[in-house]
């Protein structure tokens, strides 16, 4: 499992992917923005199409549509509820995908792989790009970090700070995209959804502090891809899968161990003084 | 004018076989998606709304895979996971989407499994794209009758409980004083969703099933005040985008040089974006006359954590 | 403690309180809080904020189960099946797209827990019509209720409850988004509706001046201990002083009252509770 390069391509790769899912992924939850995490890679996944049509490295197509769907939504988002703006900026994508498949015949493997991702088909040359773009996300998560939590948890008092609740939206919303780009040719549009997703919702039931929280999520990222291309290769089943399989495990462990925890505590039932709770 | 016709409706379109499936079909799942689509995009949950379509997309390649009907695998696996996110989720907004999220990252994980297997055994080439992109014209006649039983089934489900949906809509507590069982309403709404979706989606593909339930529905609650008027007007926005856009892609064979046409999800989705933005006009001018910001939209998703 | 009960019921008993607790992730929030209301009897519920009055009307309304204790509407302990309470909440977060006129929220309650589709009538526009002007909200009665201003909503809201004849109605905080004599109002119209169509209203509040004219009887809560009967045998130094678990001094100024806190051995703070709390 670890001797042949290119298994060694995708374990690293596989890494830097889990990082960011890992650290974007906890502000996804944080910000309960599920549907944009899914629908800004799907997309994505459109513009990719649209770049096999013209010819162009789908990199460049993916981050012109993700970047284009993060825009879109947060333009929207100022007059229209974030969930509808969501939902119809991903189909007006998805139906110029459509549009642009209809055009292109010979495309259905690179479909499979662009949206499932192709974790074991990637090589050596591509794990650079790859990780700068992880590590440009990374810097612009830790730029924005702390009018990122602020905003995410008390809106209010960032408007009273002057920070400004829709440009941070607006950024993070780049930030998805651009963490969207670099991971989507790996995991696939579909799958970086689970990675975002379920491993941070996990560490969040497990701890409240913030940056311990943001170092489980990648953690379990982590053993989420680990454990999903090992299982791969053990059982030659698609990656991606394994990935959606076990962020929905991870989920589950950790809503798990939460109730367990609240059926355990018996503090000594004080009685508090009304003044002042 | 004999010249403008010809202009807007190109030759056979009228007698094509294709287009009369097209306009009934589209037809019927607009309505439906229209009406359950109001309640969805009341309740916030156009999240689930679209997480069902490619829920439904995965229970279509399983049925494909096992020799099952695709209508069963789409409509069957919806109402499982509705069932799970209804089941894992609570009340709080947030909650639910993550739900929501998680049923449908595991659904995307078998989706990925079942196409693989459908490659491996050699089955149907084009499987990915019919099951992501299918087409309304593509549908074969034969499911209409199946499209409109399960379409009335989901539609009457929803108007028995159209009332104490509303209430516990507008306030789950109010509801619950008033004697409604608002749990159950809400997993009540969701099989209903379940349906619709999975319905739209074997018909007229997953894209146009999130667009048909979402677009002509958050257009018309913009523009009414009133729950039935809403209704009526999604349903009418519902049928006429689809209607103007089968007529579009009909048309677009002839335009142009190469004679290929645009898929007609594509046509209907951009006269539903189209019909959505113009929605907003009017609130627009509204708030430009009174000089206050048009009805603000919360920037962040997340409500409030209860005690 | 048990919850001291001064004076006995004396018509129809609706709602029965008896040795509720509530504790929450290892707070104490109630501590057998016991009381009695009887049909068109109008009952504060008055304590300093975060003192469990919102808990106690959620336990009320079977939105949170006890830890200890039980609730009884009309004899009858809470279920689904159960008798309506007409429930009016602190804030109800509206979508400014929910397509819903104020006039649409208030004929919801007149049926909103019924199945099936009905057709218009004239008998409900009219009841709905009523019960719009007995509140003062016919001005906004076509406004969108998420476009409503905070005391426009609780009117509407009232009126929703109002419509459904309960013999029960609890309100959070009613007067919390009201200016004075809005809030006046709506207490004056509160009591003449609960006096004509004996329903037994409790009225949750953090200051109790305002209900005073109006306040057949009295629950205070504080120290997560409750304390009931008529007004005058409540809000005394003795009994308030032990609700609290400390010393506190009931004055009455210019026929208001005011509970006051002394901290300290010898200092007398001036804490005026729960009159200068804020929201």
């Amino acid at each position: 499992m670890f001797a042949a390069g290119f298994m060694m391509n995708a374990w690293t790769t596989a890494t830097i992917v889990a990082v960011v899912a890992g650290v974007v992924g906890y502000f996804v939850v944080l910000r309960g923005s599920a549907f944009p995490a899914h629908a800004i890679p799907k997309g994505a996944f459109a513009g990719a199409a649209g770049a096999a049509l013209l010819g162009i490295n789908t990199l460049i197509g993916l981050g012109v549509f993700s970047l284009l769907g993060a825009l879109g939504i947060g333009a929207m988002s100022r007059r229209g509820k974030r969930d509808v703006v969501t939902a119809l900026t991903l189909v007006l994508m998805l139906a110029l995908g459509a549009a642009f498949l209809s055009r292109i015949t010979e495309y259905e493997p690179e479909i499979y792989s662009l949206l499932f991702g192709e974790i074991l088909g990637v090589s050596t040359s591509e794990i650079l790009p790859v990780a700068l773009l992880g590590i440009a996300c990374i810097a612009a998560i830790a730029v924005i970090y702390r009018p990122l939590m602020l905003a995410s948890i008390a809106p209010e008092i960032a408007e009273a700070r002057g920070i400004r609740s829709h440009r941070i939206d607006m950024c993070f919303l780049v930030v998805l995209a651009l963490a969207t780009t670099m991971t989507v040719p790996v995991v696939g549009a579909l799958l970086i959804f689970s990675l975002m997703i379920g491993p941070p919702a996990a560490a969040r039931s497990l701890t409240s502090r913030p940056l311990l929280a943001m170092c489980l999520s990648v953690v379990i990222a982590l053993v989420t891809v680990w454990a999903a291309i090992a299982a791969s290769y053990v059982y030659n089943w698609p990656v991606g899968f394994f990935v959606g399989v076990f962020g929905a495990l991870s989920y589950g462990l950790g809503r798990g161990w939460a109730a367990w925890q609240r059926t355990r505590t018996t503090r000594p039932a004080g009685l508090e003084g009304a003044l002042g709770h | 004018m004999h010249q403008l016709y010809a202009a807007v409706f190109e030759p056979g379109f009228f007698a094509s076989v294709q287009v009369h499936v097209a306009v009934t079909i589209g037809g019927v799942v607009a309505v439906v998606c229209a009406v359950t689509g109001v309640f969805t995009v009341m309740r916030g949950q156009s999240f689930a709304g679209h997480a069902l379509g490619d829920v439904s997309a995965a229970g279509g390649s399983g049925a494909l895979l096992a020799g099952l009907s695709p209508v069963a695998g789409f409509v069957g696996l919806g109402i499982i996971a509705a069932a799970v996110m209804d089941l894992i989720g609570v009340q709080r907004v947030r909650s639910r989407d993550m739900a929501t999220g998680i049923v449908l990252g595991a659904a995307i994980g078998l989706s990925a499994l079942f196409l693989y297997l459908t490659s491996v055994t050699g089955a149907t080439t084009g499987a990915v794209q019919q099951v992501l992109f299918g087409s309304i014209f593509t549908t074969p006649s034969g499911t209409i009758p199946i499209v409109a039983v399960l379409g009335a089934i989901a539609l009457a489900s929803l108007a028995a409980i159209c009332r104490p949906l509303l209430l516990s809509t507008l306030s789950p507590d109010i509801a619950a004083a008033r004697g409604v069982p608002v749990r159950l309403i809400g997993v009540l709404y969701m099989l209903a969703l379940a349906v619709s979706v999975g319905l739209s989606s074997v018909a007229t593909g997953a894209i146009l099933s999130t667009a048909l339930l979402i677009g002509p529905a958050a257009a018309a609650l913009r523009l009414t005040r009133r729950v039935g008027r809403a209704v009526g007007l999604a349903c009418l926005i519902g049928v006429l985008s689809t209607w103007l856009g089968v007529l579009l892609a009909y048309d677009s064979y002839y335009w142009g040089s190469s004679h290929d046409g645009l898929p007609v999800s594509f046509f209907i989705v951009a006269v539903i974006f189209v019909t959505y933005l113009a929605s907003g006009l009017p609130a627009l001018r509204a708030a430009r006359r009174t000089g206050q910001p048009a009805a603000p939209a919360p920037v962040a998703e997340r409500d409030k954590i209860a005690a | 403690m048990t919850g001291e009960r001064l004076s006995g019921a004396g018509p129809a008993e609706i709602l029965a309180v008896d040795g509720v607790s509530v504790s929450l992730g290892g707070r104490q929030i109630l501590d057998e809080v016991s009381f009695v209301i009887g049909a068109g009897q109008f009952t504060g519920l008055i304590g300093p904020n975060g003192a469990g009055k919102t808990t106690l009307l959620r336990v009320i309304l079977g939105l949170q189960r006890p830890t200890a204790g039980n609730v009884a509407v009309l004899g009858r302990p809470r279920s689904l099946r159960a008798q309506p309470i007409g429930y009016v909440p602190q804030k109800v977060l509206l979508d400014p797209d929910m397509p819903m006129r104020a006039r649409d929220l208030v004929a919801l309650g007149l049926d909103g827990n019924r199945y099936g589709l009905r057709l218009p009538s004239k008998e409900r526009g009219q009841a709905v019509g009523e019960m719009l002007h007995a509140v003062d909200a016919e001005r906004f009665a076509d406004a969108r209720v998420g476009n409503l201003s905070g005391g426009e909503q609780q009117r509407v809201l009232i009126a929703h409850a109002l419509i459904s004849r309960p013999r029960l109605l609890l309100l959070d905080e009613p007067l919390a988004n009201l200016d004075l004599r809005s809030g006046q109002e709506i207490i004056s119209l509160l009591a003449r509706i609960a006096a004509e169509q004996q329903i037994a209203v409790l009225l949750s509040a953090h200051e109790m001046n305002p209900l005073l004219p109006v306040m057949d009887r009295i629950v205070y809560l504080a120290g997560g201990r409750a304390a009931s009967g008529p007004a005058g045998e409540v809000v005394t130094t003795e009994v308030l002083s032990r609700l609290y678990g400390h010393h506190v001094d009931v004055l009455h100024v210019h026929g208001r009252v005011l509970v006051v806190a002394a901290s300290g051995d010898d200092q007398l703070a001036a804490v005026p509770l729960p009159t200068a709390e804020a929201s």
